[in-house]
């Protein structure tokens, strides 16, 4: 198969018109003994066996919604996706445009973006949003970035709750491997009953950054005013990482306090996909704006007097700053953030305030049944959202199989990560989870020997 | 008072207006948490789904994009992109998988992830990929966290300085700043080739490694490349190579043969990703067998080796010195590994090397067009793209002027004022994807506008004139920081 739309009699006349013979001489420039390679790999497939093929890829996965019935959450989450996003979403004029650098003719793409960023302050209660970042691990990296830079190196430690998402606090050590950083409470074997005040007694005047989950990797909703309070008196900023779906019922991070509010908005229209692409947003004060990463969409007018926008702070990326930019980030999630944005806009606030309620009704109603199985039972006291950690009577991974051996995706396996809780899953209920299967997952669980 | 053309979707909110319903609860109710624990409002905006579909259409109209014209802007490859792609990655085995699902349950995706490490490896000859990075400067932060790994690894502390030449990209030293190196930017030398002098008395035990792109961004191909490879390499240092013109070398040559280190690629570049206003993107990442130990993890791999009867088990594995992981879960596999699997699996070996063939022609042909009207700084045959001065002398319309000017002729401008080190540069990258009558129809746009330039510089200067919108007071935006909008009944308190 080819997408090149010339023919033989053009491209001769095109290589006449160059001064070469042949495609070949094209290349002189590359050293003789390395040009042109064999390439070891299979022969082309027509559109019509590329289909196939990947059709067959595709069905050999048990997939969530043909074959598993899914508990299975931790930072990745299986919701409803209304038909209008993804037929928005495959317009030509979105998916094949450029960043728009080029503002006359990338109008729709900048306005989307700046509702996208008027959609995100509006519910985190945050002042400013930027364009997106690759996801919501990333975009809590990007938080440290902030932090450094405003205290421009002169505060290097993080306090850093162990109920952050575990590849979350692992991508954070990754992307801080260059600054030096000091980092306490990233400790998975600390005592996990203890609330966020726990955390206070870390924070001195050399933290620069406090990173808290809401609600947290179990779940649980905290409040984190006092935190908060407490990381302001001493200087630090803090970090809320937060799931969207969460925030259309519960208190804004910006009513806490909180100084950068990020998080994972794959829960907002965009698939599974196994794992990506998702959507970091990043939202935070007007005060640190010059110090955030990432695009920005502001709005102005054109000659003719025409409300319009363009990508604005440009000096703060790095096409312009080079190695003293913010952030080396260039490509970010521009469709995703449109999808986003549809999600959103078609749901309106009371379909958005539905998805919330059928989430949290549906959870509680599971973990009430679940507790009431012998063995089983609730591992935290606090109030919750739509995750909960189920404490059993086996290891994790012997629940989950018999889970699966009966076609039911189980919850995320916490022994991997926290070494006090090896009988211990998270499970996720969204609105796609019916109550009868709630009350099948309630009926294995009891059989289970 | 500005002229709104198309109203925001919070202005298009009625209260009490529904778009999509979520059906009824269907279990008994609980509680919800303590008031303290609430939100008070949530103000967001209330539509029919009518009024979203006309609104996005509407704004949809306002774009250009590739689906509707030429689009050659240099470094972004922007190519045609397949529609079956669209379909693939749709496929519900891959919308419908966990991140997180045993590895038993999603083997398909495993298997088109390990292939794709596979075919990567072998185009750019390295013995070892990485899917995960999300995009290309993230694949560059990953090169560069190996590269200072590997240094660190073998007590070689001393190592601070990241050679870039001048022609580079943003990102490149975006990328070192993240890791606190200094940076040497080399010059270019008078064919555009790294200016060899220069390189040399940069090299010596400070070196972490160089960073090149190679075809360079004045598109061409350095014609000293090994010489630079191997002083790199003499005092110790790593070379990165830079993919962002990897559509130029597909069964060209193979950057791991050249003796780079490590190398990202651009999926939404080379591999006809779309790029979707901005991404998602996909950046994995090559490296040579010295950085292998040090990939991010984890990486797919066969756990149990097949036989002709069973396929092997595919799984995760991680590098035994691995720098850590990059981002959650395991790449932008949906929206960019199944695209660009699917177009690689339509190319083959022979439809590879016929993209970077032609992608170099197109170049090459509209380079040869527009020669005697504008000025080429390096002028020699280019790879897949090529940089012009767009500025005449005795005239002061400026690269500018001329790419808003484009636009009146129904062309995407080039990239402009980039690589710094040309003048009022115009860098110009047509893609293998474009016809000649496309080509000619844009050389004589061009040449057009040169003529323009001289008899009637205002059509320039007050260019465009025939788009919805016109230019942009880009000041007025920065001064103002209008940064978000509220629905209409909380303008004046949040404002």
């Amino acid at each position: 198969m080819t997408y090149i739309p010339i023919s033989p009699a053009e491209r001769d006349a095109m290589l006449k018109t160059v001064g070469v013979k042949s495609l070949d001489d094209l290349f002189d420039a590359i050293p003789k003994k390395h040009r042109f390679p064999e390439l070891n790999l299979p022969p082309a497939l027509t559109e019509m066996e590329a289909a196939a093929h990947l059709g067959e890829m595709a069905s050999s996965n048990e997939n969530v919604r043909e074959h598993l019935v899914s508990f299975l959450g931790a930072g990745a989450y299986h919701h409803y996706v209304p038909s209008v996003v993804d037929h928005m979403l495959r317009r030509g004029e979105f998916y094949t445009a450029y960043t728009p650098y080029q503002p006359e003719i990338s109008q729709g793409t900048l306005q989307a973006i700046f509702e996208y960023q008027s959609l995100m302050t509006n519910l985190t209660g945050m002042e400013v949003s930027n364009a997106s970042h690759y996801d919501g691990a990333t975009a809590t990296a990007e938080a440290v970035n902030l932090a450094y830079a405003q205290f421009r190196g002169k505060r290097k430690k993080i306090v850093m709750s162990p109920t952050v998402h575990p590849q979350y606090r692992e991508v954070i050590r990754t992307y801080s491997q260059g600054m030096g950083l000091e980092e306490a409470g990233d400790d998975a074997s600390a005592d996990l009953e203890v609330g966020p005040e726990a955390l206070m007694s870390l924070i001195d005047d050399k933290t620069m950054l406090v990173v808290v989950q809401y609600p947290d990797f179990f779940g649980r909703i905290h409040d984190y005013t006092k935190l908060i309070e407490d990381a302001h008196a001493k200087g630090a900023l803090v970090c809320i990482v937060a799931n969207p779906t969460a925030l259309l019922m519960l208190k804004t991070p910006a009513s806490m306090g909180a100084d950068i509010v990020v998080g994972e908005a794959q829960p907002f229209g965009i698939p599974l996909w196994y794992g990506g692409p998702y959507l970091g947003f990043f939202t935070t004060k007007k005060s640190y704006v010059h110090k955030m990463a990432g695009r920005l969409v502001g709005e102005t007018v054109d000659v003719r007097g025409n409300r319009s926008y363009v990508l604005t702070l440009t000096a703060r990326e790095q096409h312009i700053k080079r190695e003293r930019a913010t952030s080396n980030i260039c490509t970010n999630q521009g469709l995703l953030a449109l999808a986003a944005a549809l999600y959103m806009s078609t749901l309106g606030k009371q379909g958005l305030q539905e998805v919330a309620n059928l989430c949290y009704q549906k959870a509680h109603y599971a973990a009430s049944e679940l507790s009431k199985i012998d063995g089983f039972g609730l591992c935290f006291m606090e109030p919750f959202f739509h995750e909960f950690v189920l404490c059993c009577p086996k290891p994790a991974s012997e629940v989950n199989q018999y889970l699966l051996d009966n076609g039911i995706l189980g919850g995320y396996d916490l022994s991997k990560d926290y070494p006090a809780l090896q009988n211990h899953i998270l499970v996720a209920v969204t609105e796609m989870n019916s109550k009868d299967e709630i009350d099948t997952l309630v009926e294995i669980l009891k059989e289970m020997k | 008072m500005a002229t709104v053309i198309e109203p925001t979707i919070f202005e298009l909110s009625s209260p009490g207006r529904r778009g999509v319903k979520m059906p009824a609860s269907d279990v008994p109710a609980t509680a919800l948490p303590p008031k303290n624990l609430l939100r008070s409002d949530l103000p967001l905006p209330e539509l029919a789904e009518v009024d979203v579909v006309r609104h996005y259409m509407k704004l949809s109209k306002f774009n250009y994009s590739v689906d509707d014209g030429f689009y050659p802007l240099g470094s972004c490859t922007m190519k045609y992109n397949p529609k079956i792609n669209e379909d693939t990655c749709r496929l519900p085995g891959f919308l419908y998988t966990h991140p997180l699902q045993p590895i038993e349950t999603v083997q398909g995706n495993l298997a088109l992830m390990f292939e794709m490490q596979e075919w990567l490896k072998e185009i750019s000859g390295f013995p070892g990929v990485t899917l995960q990075p999300a995009a290309g400067a993230h694949g560059e932060f990953t090169g560069v966290l190996m590269m200072a790994a590997y240094h660190k690894s073998r007590g070689d502390t001393k190592r601070t300085k990241m050679l870039i030449p001048d022609a580079a990209h943003g990102t490149n030293p975006a990328s070192v700043g993240m890791l606190g190196f200094s940076v040497i930017t080399i010059p270019s030398d008078s064919r555009g080739n790294v200016d060899l002098k220069a390189l040399e008395a940069a090299c010596d035990d400070t070196v972490v490694g160089m960073m090149l792109t190679n075809p360079n961004t004045l598109g061409m191909f350095d014609e000293n490349i090994e010489k630079v490879v191997n002083m790199v390499k003499d005092c110790g240092g790593l070379m990165y190579g830079d993919g962002a013109n990897l559509n130029a070398l597909l069964g060209i040559v193979r950057p791991g043969d050249l003796g780079f280190d490590v190398m990202h690629f651009n999926l939404h570049k080379t591999f006809s990703v779309p790029h979707g206003g901005g991404g998602p993107g996909s950046g994995p990442v090559g490296v040579s067998q010295r950085l292998m130990d040090f990939l991010p993890a984890p990486l797919v791999g066969i756990i149990e080796e097949g036989d002709h009867e069973t396929a092997p088990l595919y799984g995760f594995v991680t590098p035994k010195q691995s720098i850590g992981r990059m981002k959650a879960f395991h790449g932008h596999f949906g929206g960019g590994l199944v695209r660009s699997y699917t177009y690689i699996a339509m190319h083959g070996p022979d439809g590879l090397k016929d993209i970077s063939q032609y992608a170099v022609l197109n170049a090459n042909y509209l380079q040869a067009r527009l020669r005697d009207t504008y000025k080429i700084p390096y002028d020699r045959i280019c790879m897949h793209e090529f940089v012009m001065e767009g500025q005449f002398e005795g005239s002061d319309i400026r690269a500018l002027d001329i790419s808003k000017r484009l636009m009146d002729y129904n062309f995407h401008p080039p990239t402009n004022y980039f690589p710094l080190i040309v003048h009022e540069a115009l860098m110009i990258e047509p893609t293998e994807t474009e016809n000649k009558d496309t080509l000619d129809r844009f050389a004589d746009a061009l040449i057009k506008i040169a003529e323009e330039a001289k008899s009637q510089p205002e059509l320039l200067h007050n260019a465009p004139s025939t788009t919805q919108f016109g230019r942009m007071d880009e000041v007025k935006a920065a001064r103002e920081l209008v940064l978000c909008c509220w629905l209409p009944e909380n303008y004046e308190t949040m404002k």
